[in-house]
């Protein structure tokens, strides 16, 4: 199935360009707001350069030509005026640089209306992630997975349980902290439906590598939907298997971290997992979430992302394919 | 010391007479006692030099590690425990044992031969700075080869560097190994400021002092300003690690950017303190090498001297990202790009001084055009950071990691490089070796652009910084890859030049006194310069003393049998007093063993500063006991 190793040298860096994870591919309006300024700062940046290093190129040019003793003071008032107009355009570019991040920053401040709430609070190493709403009932929670709708602008509150994270969705804006004691508001605006990659970008500690946020943009009916079959509570277990697993959950240590709205599991340490089934990755993507995968990180979760806090729970081979029946039937 | 720049009313006999007068004065015991104990500028900056550049290669080692891990994706090579050790103990190494103590050590070697005085101002002070660095730099590798260092990044953010986050004594040795260089750091910038301001030749006015003494003066001066904020930071962290204070700890009322406040008030001065001594190294070069004064001096003084300033009005955009009101941001945005400006005169400065002269395209000037063409870009890249909303994208990614390591490596690593070959020739009496050397500047320059330019594009591609490994398909594969094979460029460039120093030293051509016909006072003594470094003190008429005059004039009348300087005003360098400077001495040692076990000691217990400190105090007296011999005149 691996592609032969020169496909992945040519499509890699063209794979890049259009990439889930890419300031270069803006799929909302803050980043394309972002974008404007990196192309205008791009523009400006390469021509003082160019010009720089072509005056440095002339200079070494003349100077390998320069044998005998040059009249130095000769050139003292040319150099001198040339220098006040170098100052004149650097000060004019970086005024034009200055007033344009001003300019593109009170942009992004304009205020929004018809605005969806969702809270997002990082915890070492994954995101919890909650659509408020005024009945307490109908609070939808999940993890590692945002969901939002296109057109439409989202307020994240950012919030922290432990160390300084920072949320960033390159496609979507720019990132911001995630600080203790503060509650920050990221705002995204999405406009090109599709998923996209967020990741943790302040360092967190161990995993700071595995605490990734799979971000899905729906159209306005898609995403109601979505959140329609997630406020629901866990589908019950069906088969014996799956009722087996559903006991082993409340049995094993697993019940003292995890939710699972509609059965006993109502922790809130680690992911609620009610709509486990339909998420995309594992361990805040640290792997595609397959049964192989699910089973090989209940055996020993540090063997896929070293240093997270879930332990190894112990439990029979035959358990734990139990275990793995229940959680992928939680769709 | 040749004769040859003196007046020729001095007669052989009584030259002769003197020299032998002043050798045996400011001799150091003999053997290896004398090496301990010696207080000459030269020794100890020959030591200071090398210890550094051995700490460079260290956290080159680690970043190569770093580099071969991250060249594929989900590579085995390690974990995240150890990678993050790594990393942390790079940004360590190369900012607190490496960058600023290697310009300091380049200073304290230079500055007083360049300043025309015989040693550098509170000579055991500076005997003591080299022993604590030495014993900071040893405490943090010996901790991480025992598994106990740091993990929490070279800028050690609360809460994760908090004892509930980063339990165990990791984080107390790195917070440590800051105590330790930051007395090195601000002892050594008090002598320099003494020094220059002090002890210049007479007639040196500061209209007339080299700019490389402008730059370690400006330097000097940010060092002082700037390291109590560290140091108040990290012993901070240390109480609340040790003896439970809350002032980061938000659940007690204490604050977790405080720490950032604290850091980045030193730690962005802290990348000007590495970078304006470079500054000074360049306009050196560029003047010797062009055979012609820096163009518009006055503009590049006061370049410098802005710089200082402006360098402490922008820690800010180190945190766009934390959620500070956007007012106060742009404020810190405007700050950040008017920096830019210093730097641009300079440049032109610097390529009008080439241009207008008869440049000698030797390997010093080489890396000063290398330095040209990556500092530019990085430079650039730093007013794009500077600008809020796109640094919301940039910031804590890998395009971050090519800026600072275009503005570091090209902006002080590669002047560094021009003022080895440079000064070489004066601190060994041998010449480096000019192929060599050549080829040297060119892998390196070439290993330095494959490794860091790719990182533009990586960090625009979405890759963060301070990952151990990545997924594959995400398009960081490849450039990855690529920005490894450079690192192990980087390596074999490194090689050549340590080859290149060990060949040159046993069999290098001979120097003489000035090889480079440069300007300035360090090349009007022998190679090396003897123990006293000038048998008559000069005096100075121009801004270019070796190149305006034959003859330089000569302060006369001192027998040579005190060990004493000639203390200068500050501003028109009139000879004022003759001041006594102390013999060798034991004691900086002793007292910076003392500290070390303060320091250590208070890893573990806070009981160690109040025991530590018994010793520390037994040795500083000894250290100051009044000998007959001293008297201030």
């Amino acid at each position: 199935m691996r592609p032969a190793p020169w496909i992945a040298v040519v499509a890699l860096p063209l794979a890049g360009c259009a990439g889930v994870q890419s300031a270069l591919d803006p799929a909302g309006d803050e980043a394309a707001t972002i974008g404007d300024i990196w192309h205008l700062m791009l523009g400006v940046c390469g021509f003082m350069f160019a010009l720089t290093m072509l005056f440095l190129a002339w200079a070494i040019v003349r100077g390998r030509r320069a044998r005998e003793a040059d009249a130095e003071a000769r050139h003292e008032p040319a150099l001198s005026l040339a220098l006040h107009g170098w100052i004149a355009l650097v000060v004019a570019g970086l005024a034009v640089l200055a007033i344009a991040s001003f300019l593109v920053d009170r942009r992004l401040l304009a205020p929004a209306t018809d605005v969806l709430r969702v809270r997002v609070t990082g915890m070492q190493w994954w995101w919890r992630v909650e659509y408020p709403s005024d009945d307490p009932g109908r609070t939808l929670v999940t993890a590692n997975e945002l969901h939002l709708p296109v057109d439409r602008t989202s307020e994240i509150e950012l919030r922290t349980e432990d160390v300084i994270h920072s949320l960033w969705i390159p496609n979507l804006a720019g990132k911001l902290d995630l600080v203790p004691g503060r509650v920050n508001t990221l705002r995204v605006t999405p406009r090109r439906i599709g998923g996209f990659r967020g990741q943790c970008a302040e360092f967190c500690g161990l995993d700071h590598a595995w605490m990734a946020l799979d971000v899905r943009v729906e159209s306005a009916d898609a995403f109601e939907a979505w959140r329609q079959r997630h406020l629901a509570p866990a589908k019950p277990p069906l088969s014996a298997g799956e009722r087996e697993g559903a006991q082993l959950f409340v049995q094993k240590p697993c019940v003292m971290c995890h939710a699972i709205r509609g059965s006993d599991a109502a922790a809130s340490t680690g992911p609620d997992l009610t709509h486990f089934a339909s998420r995309a990755t594992l361990g805040a993507g640290a792997r595609p979430l397959t049964r192989e995968a699910l089973a090989m990180w209940l055996a020993d979760p540090n063997r896929i992302k070293p240093g997270v806090h879930m332990p190894a729970v112990p439990m029979t081979a035959a358990e734990r394919d139990r275990l793995v029946d229940y959680l992928m039937s939680l769709e | 010391m040749s004769s040859d720049h003196y007046a020729p009313t001095i007669q052989p006999a009584e030259l002769a007479d003197v020299e032998a007068r002043l050798a045996r004065t400011w001799a150091d015991p003999p053997g290896f006692l004398g090496w301990l104990m010696t207080v000459d500028h030269k020794r100890i900056g020959r030591r200071y030099i090398v210890t550094a550049m051995v700490f460079f290669v260290l956290g080159g080692l680690l970043a190569l590690a770093m580099r071969t891990q991250l060249a594929r994706p989900e590579s085995g090579l390690m974990g995240p425990d150890r990678y993050n050790q790594l990393f942390s103990m790079h940004g360590s190494t190369m900012m607190f044992l490496f960058a600023v103590p290697v310009m300091e050590a380049v200073a304290v070697y230079i500055v007083p031969l360049m300043a025309g005085t015989r040693n550098i101002s509170f000579p055991r002070l500076n005997a003591f700075s080299y022993w604590i660095y030495l014993c900071g730099g040893v405490t943090i590798f010996v901790a991480f080869l025992l598994d106990i260092g740091p993990e929490a990044g070279w800028f050690a953010y609360v809460p994760l560097s908090s004892s509930a986050y980063s339990p165990g004594k990791r984080t107390d040795f790195w917070a440590q190994l800051i105590t330790f260089t930051e007395v090195a750091a601000l002892a050594v910038a008090v002598e320099l400021v003494a020094t220059i301001l002090k002890q210049r030749a007479p007639g040196m006015t500061l209209g007339r002092m080299p700019l490389f003494l402008w730059a370690m003066l400006v330097t000097s001066f940010m060092v002082i300003f700037a390291m109590p904020a560290v140091m108040l930071a990290s012993s901070f962290l240390i109480s609340d690690r040790l003896v439970g204070t809350q002032f980061f700890n938000v659940a007690e009322g204490g604050d977790a950017l405080l720490w950032q406040h604290l850091f980045w008030f030193f730690g962005h001065p802290e990348v000007y303190i590495i970078f304006i001594p470079a500054l000074g190294m360049i306009s050196t070069i560029v003047a010797t090498f062009s055979r012609r004064p820096v163009f518009a001096y006055p503009y590049m003084v006061l370049a410098l001297i802005a710089t200082g300033f402006l360098a402490f009005g922008l820690w800010v955009h180190h945190m766009f990202a934390t959620g500070l009101p956007h007012l106060g941001n742009s404020f810190y945005t405007a700050a950040s790009i008017t920096i830019a400006l210093p730097s641009a005169v300079q440049i032109f400065a610097w390529i009008a001084t080439i241009w207008s002269g008869r440049p000698r395209f030797a390997t010093p000037l080489l890396f000063v055009i290398g330095f040209l063409a990556i500092f530019v870009l990085g430079g650039l890249t730093g007013v794009m950071v500077a600008s809020v909303p796109l640094d919301l994208q940039l910031h804590d990614t890998y395009f971050v990691v090519a800026h600072f390591h275009y503005v570091l490596i090209g902006g002080a690593v590669f002047p560094l490089f021009g003022a080895f070959y440079y000064w070489f020739p004066k601190i060994t009496g041998r010449l480096l070796d000019e192929t060599l050397g050549k080829w040297n500047f060119w892998l390196f320059f070439v290993g330095f652009n494959v490794t860091f330019f790719p990182m533009h594009y990586l960090g625009l591609i979405g890759m963060p910084r301070r990952v151990y490994t990545y997924p594959p398909g995400l398009g960081w594969d490849l450039w990855n890859l690529v920005a490894t094979i450079g690192a192990y460029l980087i390596a074999i460039s490194a090689l050549l030049f340590v080859f290149n120093v060990i060949r040159s030293l046993r069999s290098g051509a001979r120097a003489g006194d000035d090889p480079w016909q440069a300007p300035d006072l360090e090349w009007a003594t022998s190679s090396p310069p003897p123990p006293h470094n000038f048998t008559y003190l000069p005096i100075v008429q121009s801004a270019e003393p070796l190149w305006h005059s034959d003859e330089i004039p000569v302060v006369r009348g001192a027998t040579g049998d005190k060990r004493e300087v000639l203390l200068t005003s500050a501003v028109e360098a009139a000879p004022g007093i003759r001041w006594q400077m102390p013999e060798p001495s034991l004691w900086p040692l002793v007292s910076a063993l003392a500290l070390t076990v303060l320091f250590i000691w208070s890893v573990f217990s806070p009981w160690g500063v109040v025991w530590g400190a018994i010793p520390v105090a037994i040795a500083l007296t000894f250290w100051f006991w009044p000998s007959k011999s001293e008297q201030s005149e």
